[in-house]
């Protein structure tokens, strides 16, 4: 048993960081120069060849820089793909296909490429808004949507908790700061114990979500049930660490002007696509009831 | 990352459930943890699976921590009772063999594994529970053995326990943290008196002990006089440090019978919701638990990812052990055969109390992990 990543894991995390925190609205070309695109297909087919845990570390560090393009969807499908193209891809999930604009062609649940064309919708979370494509004919692809399915659902569990894992840093840097009654805020257990409830889910969701990613890595029997719970915890985390953080922080979190309000709307969007945490639990709880 | 067993942990895992198979008989099951637990504990010593990880000079395997872990789950697993010894071998042993003389450690550490000797804690008083600083105890150096006087409370096995790990004030001028000194004391000396305290439960787990006049030899100081607290601090963070196992099976166990319960008497949506989500939580805090491990395998230290495990395990059996009563529907009132579910729920109300209580715990996290600023 050996949970923690290797060393290589580890720099791939840190040069993620350090290129998203300077170029978080880099284009999805400059990721795919980076090889980011790819990683988990095998080099025979044009990708990286190495591990879904190696792409897991990119969503987590995409979700803690709120990076907008289509990285997360393109990535979850060129493994679907007889050989890895540079083109955008999405996906169609319950009718909706997310950043349908910037994309160049969408996988449906049915296993058909289509051109990404059709109708962007005005959406919560604005820096990645939900479409709808005019038609869902297209070409149909070999293979089966569940493994896109399961990659997409951990790519969002891991997202989550990037976005988690950000709102408690900019809780925590703003309550050491902050003073009222002639003391950091910091201090008084009342703001500090809901950023300690925040730090023992984020680890907890962080666990769950690394669990999914090697279940779906190396294609283990409880994969399917691993993957929802992930989703599940992981999307109801960052949604409830971005309400904590909004609190502590007083008026400020409630303004535009501040960030927080942006990963508030992603959690709330990470929540949502494909299927609230509830609809996750039904699915686990079939599993252990039924 | 592998979550899989390496060979050597499957080799230990075939072999454990082996060893089990063949020594966990249905009386020690069904017995009262007290008489069959001695027996149990005994075969385990016997067996080498008392003091895995302790150091082999000191009778224990010498094992990786991963073992420990692995033992715990298959223990939970077979739904077999604990060692008697826990606060011997999980705090007063590991503290023995940071803080005691050569002489101590070869005195006691062997009875701790073989159950010849059951230890009690003896840290909260009436007026020092969350604030352990503030004991009053006092234990005044009279030549060669310390005189003891003072109550202690909460202690559990005192009233079969041999021997106690006591903090005492040996500086009666002394405030908070300076000034403490830790004993080793014998539970048979005279003026050593204990009353149990019965629970909300009905039983009585605990205990109060009263110490009159009682003499304590200067060779029981564990550690320096007056350097008390350092090692008090050793005993909690082998308390909370390998806590996260144990209690990881206990939960396990837990959830187990409650899908066995719902499942016999069918769930709402609503509660199925409710078990998928506590199960989801098992999960959460297993492989959180497993990071942790990772860490201490590698550094010596474990990851501060596990503070949280005791904290969401605590309120986790609370909601677990509530919900068994819902689904009993309005027979949660009626105590049947055993009462299992209703004496879990009353118990687990004592989890966010016992072990550092939910606000202590969440100090701890925001000071030491976050690092906000602190509250005192």
């Amino acid at each position: 048993m050996d949970f923690a990543f290797t060393q290589e894991q580890e720099e791939l995390r840190r040069e993620a960081r350090a290129f998203l925190e300077a170029n978080p609205e880099a284009p999805l070309s400059e990721l795919r120069e980076l090889g980011w695109l790819g990683v988990s297909v095998p080099e025979e087919r044009g990708g990286g060849g190495l591990s879904f845990l190696d792409e897991a570390i990119l969503f987590e560090e995409a979700g803690r820089a709120l990076y907008s393009g289509p990285f997360l969807t393109t990535a979850v499908v060129l493994p679907a793909l007889p050989e890895v193209d540079d083109q955008a891809w999405s996906v169609e999930v319950d009718g909706f296909v997310p950043d349908l604009l910037h994309v160049d062609r969408v996988l449906t649940e049915r296993m058909r490429s289509v051109p990404a064309e059709g109708e962007t919708l005005a959406t919560m979370d604005e820096t990645r808004p939900l479409g709808r494509l005019t038609s869902s004919d297209g070409e149909a692809l070999d293979g089966e949507w569940e493994p896109v399915r399961l990659r997409l659902l951990a790519a969002l569990a891991l997202e989550a908790v990037g976005i988690a894992q950000r709102a408690l840093e900019l809780g925590i840097a703003y309550v050491s700061e902050r003073e009222q009654f002639g003391k950091k805020i910091g201090t008084y257990q009342a703001v500090a114990h809901p950023l300690a409830d925040t730090y023992v889910e984020t680890e907890l969701a962080r666990s769950l979500a690394y669990w999914a990613a090697f279940s779906v890595a190396e294609d283990e029997e409880q994969a399917p049930v691993a993957v929802p719970a992930a989703k599940a915890f992981c999307a109801e985390t960052a949604v409830a660490a971005c309400e904590r953080s909004i609190q502590v922080h007083g008026g400020i979190g409630f303004t535009w002007e501040h960030p927080l309000h942006r990963y508030y709307k992603r959690a709330q969007w990470l929540d949502a696509f494909g299927g609230h945490a509830a609809v996750q639990r039904a699915v686990v709880a079939a599993a252990l009831l039924d | 990352m592998d979550l899989r067993d390496t060979p050597a942990e499957a080799a230990f895992r075939a072999e454990l459930r082996a060893w089990i198979e063949e020594n966990l008989t249905d009386e020690v099951r069904r017995g009262r943890f007290e008489e069959a637990g001695r027996d149990w504990s005994r075969k385990l010593y016997e067996g080498g699976y008392a003091g895995l990880t302790w150091p082999k000079e000191y009778g224990g395997a010498g094992a990786p921590y991963s073992h420990q872990a692995i033992f715990l789950e298959e223990m939970a697993r077979a739904e077999a009772p604990s060692h008697l010894g826990v606060i011997g071998l999980g705090m007063a042993g590991p503290t023995i063999i940071a803080h005691g003389t050569e002489e101590q450690k070869q005195a006691r550490l062997d009875a701790i594994l073989s159950t010849e000797e059951i230890w009690c804690q003896g840290f909260s008083e009436p007026g020092a529970g969350s604030d352990l600083a503030a004991v009053r105890t006092s234990a005044i150096e009279d030549g060669d053995h310390f005189v003891v006087n003072g109550q202690k409370v909460w202690s559990s096995f005192a009233h079969i326990a041999d021997w106690c790990i006591l903090v005492t004030r040996s500086d009666p001028d002394s405030q908070s943290h300076a000034g403490l000194t830790y004993l080793i004391v014998n539970m048979h000396s005279p003026g050593v008196e204990v009353r149990p305290l019965r629970q909300i439960t009905g039983e009585a787990e605990f205990n109060e002990i009263f110490f009159t006049d009682v003499k304590v030899p200067v060779e029981n100081v564990l550690g320096e006089v007056g350097g008390g607290w350092a090692v008090a601090m050793t005993t909690l963070l082998h308390e909370r440090g390998t806590l996260g196992f144990a209690l990881t099976a206990a939960l396990e166990a837990q959830i187990r019978k409650l899908i066995a319960l719902a499942k016999e008497r069918g769930a709402t949506d609503v509660q199925r919701d409710a078990i998928a989500r506590e199960w989801i939580g098992l999960q959460a805090v297993r492989y959180t638990t497993y990071r942790s491990l990772t860490t201490l395998i590698k550094t010596g230290i474990p990851g501060p990812e596990g503070s949280g495990a005791k904290l969401w395990w605590s309120e986790a059996n609370q909601r677990v052990t509530k919900l068994a009563l819902e689904l009993l529907g309005p027979e949660a009132q009626v105590i049947g055969d055993n009462g299992y579910w209703q004496h879990q729920q009353l118990r687990s109300r004592g989890n966010t109390i016992e072990a550092g209580t939910s606000e202590i715990l969440r100090n701890i996290i925001a000071e030491r992990v976050l690092g906000l600023p602190r509250s005192r």
